[in-house]
C-alpha cells in the first residue's frame, strides 16, 4: 500500500508541476483558484502540525511533543534554518522523556 | 558597460542559488530520518525524494502514514499540497521558454525554492540561471541527504526516545511559518488546525488533514469580500460618529 501511495503521489505531483509549465497562463488564472492555491498549503500544513503534535491514532494527547513544538516556534522566531528547528524540537522532546 | 555588471549579478545569483540549495538540500536528512522512523524503508524514502521531490508533499505522505492513516489518504494530502507547484509553473513558463524534453525534465525541478530564485533577478533573462542552479543543487543534495538520513534513522532504533516524533510537527511548523504572512492566512491556519483536531477522535487517521482543505476553499471565497465593521459592535462607536456627543 505504501508503494501504491508513493507511485500515486509521484505521478500526481509531477503532473501538477508539468501542467503549470505547459498550460497557457490564462486557463487557470482565475482569482479564486489563485487564492485557493495560496491557502491550501497553509490549511493542510497547519492541520498537519496540530494532528502530528496533539494526537496518537484517534486519541487527542498532550506529551513531550508539545515542548518540542514550542521550542521549534522559538527557533523559527529567531529565524533558525529548517534543520536546526527540526533537531531542536527532537532534542527537546528527547530530553524531557529522559528526565520525566 | 552593462556586461561586467551583468556578470557580477549573475555570479551573485549563482552564489545565492547554491546557498539555498545547500540549506534546503540538507533538510533532506531530516526527511530521510523521519520517513524511516515512520515505517518506510530507506528505498521508499529515496524514491519519494527522487520522484515526488517536493518537501511538504513528502513530509505529508510520511506524516499521515506515521499517524496510522491509509497510505492513499497520505497521497491525497501530498497531491493537494502539490497544487501550488502548478501556480509556480504558470509564472515560470514565460520566463524559462522550455519545450519538449527539456520542459519534461525541468518540470520536476519546479518547487518553492527554484521558483523564488527564478523570480528574484531583475533581468528576466537571468531567470533560467536562478531556476536551474537552485533546482539542480537542491535536487542533488536533497536526494543524497535523504539517503544518509534514512540510514541514520535506521541506526537510531527506538525513535520516540530520540524525539523524532516531535520532529515531524516541527517540520510542518517550519514549512508553514513563512506562509503565515497575512491575518487571513493565520486565521485559515488556526481554523484548519482546530477542525483537524476536532475530527481526530471521530474519523480515520489522515482524513482530518484532508478535511482542512475545505477551510482553504471557504477562506479563498471570503477573500474577495470587503470586511465591514459590524453595526452591533460596541467597539465601533468611534467609527459611527458618536464621538462628537
Amino acid at each position: 500500500m505504501i508503494w501504491a501511495a508513493i507511485v500515486v503521489s509521484a505521478a500526481g505531483c509531477y503532473l501538477l508541476k508539468l501542467t503549470g509549465l505547459s498550460v497557457p497562463d490564462r486557463v487557470l488564472d482565475v482569482p479564486y483558484v489563485r487564492r485557493l492555491t495560496d491557502l491550501i498549503p497553509v490549511a493542510l500544513l497547519s492541520a498537519l502540525v496540530a494532528v502530528q503534535a496533539f494526537s496518537t491514532g484517534q486519541h487527542l494527547t498532550v506529551d513531550a511533543r508539545l515542548a518540542g513544538l514550542a521550542l521549534a516556534a522559538v527557533a523559527l522566531m529567531a529565524k533558525a534554518p529548517f534543520l536546526v528547528v527540526v533537531i531542536a524540537a527532537a532534542a527537546t522532546a528527547a530530553l524531557i522523556r529522559l528526565v520525566v | 558597460m552593462s556586461v561586467p555588471r551583468l556578470t557580477l549579478e549573475r555570479r551573485q545569483l549563482v552564489v545565492d542559488s547554491l546557498g539555498v540549495g545547500v540549506a534546503t538540500g540538507a533538510s533532506g536528512f531530516s526527511f530521510g530520518a523521519i520517513a524511516v522512523a515512520s515505517g518506510l524503508t530507506v528505498w521508499q524514502a529515496c524514491v519519494l525524494s527522487l520522484l515526488v521531490f517536493s518537501g511538504a508533499s513528502q513530509f505529508a505522505l510520511v506524516g499521515v502514514v506515521a499517524a496510522g492513516g491509509a497510505p492513499l489518504s497520505g497521497a491525497a494530502t501530498a497531491i493537494l499540497l502539490g497544487t501550488r507547484n502548478t501556480l509556480y509553473g504558470f509564472k515560470l513558463a514565460s520566463l524559462l521558454h522550455l519545450g519538449g524534453v527539456r520542459r519534461l525534465a525541468a518540470a520536476q525541478l519546479v518547487i518553492d525554492e527554484s521558483t523564488a530564485m527564478a523570480l528574484k533577478p531583475k533581468d528576466p533573462r537571468d531567470a533560467p540561471l536562478g531556476f536551474f542552479t537552485t533546482g539542480l543543487s537542491v535536487f542533488v543534495l536533497w536526494n543524497l541527504a535523504t539517503f544518509v538520513g534514512g540510514l541514520a534513522g535506521n541506526a537510531i532504533g527506538d525513535t520516540a526516545t530520540y524525539g523524532l516524533d516531535a520532529a515531524v510537527p516541527a517540520a510542518f511548523l517550519a514549512l508553514v511559518w513563512p506562509r503565515l504572512d497575512s491575518s487571513r492566512k493565520q486565521v485559515t491556519g488556526a481554523v484548519a488546525a482546530g477542525l483537524a483536531l476536532a475530527l481526530v477522535p471521530n474519523t480515520r487517521p489522515g482524513l482530518p488533514v484532508i478535511a482542512a482543505a475545505g477551510v482553504a476553499a471557504l477562506a479563498a471565497l471570503r477573500v474577495g469580500r470587503r470586511d465591514r465593521p459590524s453595526p452591533t459592535d460596541d467597539e465601533s462607536t468611534q467609527v459611527s460618529g458618536e464621538t462628537g456627543r
